[in-house]
C-alpha cells in the first residue's frame, strides 16, 4: 500500500506538510549526530573522528533493510520509490567536485543548513556559497549540458548490474559496513588528536 | 546545559528511520542540494521573469503554473533548518560562532566555507544529488548512481584533505 502519498492520493498541502516534518526529523538527526560541527565532519578525512562513516552507513543500512522487509511483506511497493538515474560522467565529475567542496567547506549541503540553524557562522557562509553554486549551475548549464547528460544508463540498481539478488547484496553491504566500522574505531585511536576532539565535546 | 552528541550508531539508526519514513510516506529519499536550487530558481523567477521565460533550463520549473517554492525538497530543507534548531535548543548548543582550527584566521575559514558551498552544490546539481540525495538515499534504494557518487565524493575528499590539511589539522 505504501508509498502512502500515492496510495491515498495526498493533496498538495499534505505533501508539503509531510516534506516539512520529514525535514525536521532529518535536521534533528544530523544535529544530534554532531554533523553541525565542521571540525567533527572533517575528522573523517584525517582519521581523528569517524562519526561520518558510522552514521552514514548505519542510516543507509537501516533504510535499506527496512524497505526490503516492508516490500517482502507487501507493505511497500519499491517500484514506486524513486531510484536515482545513472549519468556515468556526471556522477563521477560531480562527485569529485563535491569532494573538493566537502574539504574546503567542511560541510555538505544538508549538514550546512543544520549547522547554520544552531548559529555556526561558517555554515552561513557555506549556505550562501551553496546558493551561489546553484545559481552558477543554472546559468552555466547550457555550456555543460553535453557532459551532464553523457553516458546515460537509466535508474540502474547495483545488485542487478552485479547479477545478485537485493537480499544477498544487502547482506554483503552489511558485512562490509561492519568491517569499515571496525577499521574506523581503530583509526580513531591511531590518528587521535585530543587537542581537536576535546574542543568538540 | 550543553549535552554531548548522540552515540553515532544510534544517530545513524534515527537518520535511517527518517529516510525510511520518507520512502514509505512520500516514495522518495532525502535531499538537500536540490532544495538550494529550487530556492534560487524561485528568486530568479521573482527578480527577472523574462530571463526565466527565455531559458530552457529555468522555464521548466514554472511550466503549467508550477511554483518552485512549493516543492517537496524546498519544504524539506526548511524543515532541516527547523529540526537542527530544535536539536540545538534541547541540547544547549545554540551559539553564534565561527568554528575553525585555531591555526587559521576567521577570514580564511569563511572564504573557504563559501567556496566549498559553491562547489558542493554545483557538483551536486551535476550529479543529480549530493551526499543526501545521491549517496545516502541512493544507497538505500540500491541505486548504482548512488554508490558511484558516494565513492567519488569520499574517495576524492581524501585527496583534497591532504592538499588542504593546513585548514584543519
Amino acid at each position: 500500500m505504501a508509498p502512502l502519498s500515492s496510495y491515498f492520493a495526498f493533496p498538495e498541502w499534505l505533501n508539503m506538510l509531510t516534506a516539512f516534518l520529514i525535514g525536521i526529523g532529518f535536521g534533528f538527526a544530523l544535529e544530534q549526530a554532531g554533523f553541525s560541527s565542521s571540525r567533527k565532519l572533517a575528522g573523517m578525512f584525517y582519521g581523528y573522528d569517524t562519526t561520518v562513516i558510522k552514521v552514514f552507513f548505519t542510516a543507509a543500512i537501516v533504510a535499506l533493510i527496512g524497505s526490503q522487509f516492508l516490500s517482502y511483506f507487501g507493505l511497500l511497493n519499491l517500484n514506486q520509490v524513486y531510484v536515482n538515474e545513472f549519468y556515468v560522467t556526471a556522477s563521477i565529475v560531480g562527485g569529485v567536485i563535491m569532494g573538493a567542496g566537502f574539504i574546503m567547506g567542511g560541510f555538505c549541503p544538508g549538514t550546512g543548513l543544520c549547522a547554520m540553524s544552531i548559529g555556526k557562522i561558517d555554515a552561513m557562509a557555506f549556505v550562501a556559497g551553496g546558493f551561489a553554486g546553484a545559481f552558477l549551475f543554472t546559468e552555466t548549464y547550457p555550456l555543460i549540458e553535453g557532459m551532464a547528460n553523457a553516458r546515460y544508463k537509466g535508474p540502474v540498481k547495483i545488485n542487478e548490474s552485479l547479477g545478485l539478488s537485493p537480499g544477498l547484496f544487502t547482506l554483503i553491504l552489511v558485512a562490509a559496513a561492519v568491517a569499515m566500522f571496525w577499521i574506523a574505531e581503530l583509526a580513531e585511536k591511531k590518528f587521535a588528536r585530543p587537542e581537536i576532539t576535546n574542543d568538540l565535546k | 546545559m550543553k549535552r554531548s552528541y548522540m552515540n553515532p550508531y544510534l544517530a545513524g539508526i534515527l537518520l535511517g528511520i527518517v529516510l525510511l519514513t520518507a520512502m514509505v510516506v512520500s516514495g522518495r529519499g532525502l535531499g538537500a542540494s536540490g532544495g538550494y536550487k529550487y530556492c534560487v530558481v524561485s528568486i530568479v523567477g521573482a527578480v527577472d521573469p523574462p530571463h526565466v521565460e527565455n531559458s530552457e533550463y529555468y522555464s521548466k520549473y514554472f511550466e503549467n503554473g508550477k511554483k518552485p517554492l512549493t516543492n517537496w525538497l524546498t519544504l524539506e530543507i526548511f524543515g532541516v533548518v527547523a529540526g537542527g534548531f530544535i536539536s540545538g535548543a534541547v541540547s544547549g548548543r545554540l551559539k553564534l560562532k565561527v568554528e575553525k582550527s585555531p591555526k587559521i584566521s576567521v577570514t580564511r575559514r569563511l572564504i573557504f566555507a563559501f567556496l566549498g558551498g559553491v562547489l558542493f552544490v554545483y557538483g551536486g546539481q551535476l550529479a543529480r544529488g549530493c551526499t543526501s540525495g545521491a549517496a545516502l538515499s541512493g544507497m538505500a534504494v540500491l541505486s548504482l548512481a548512488g554508490f558511484v557518487t558516494m565513492i567519488a565524493i569520499f574517495g576524492s575528499a581524501y585527496v583534497f584533505a591532504w592538499i588542504f590539511r593546513k585548514n584543519w589539522i
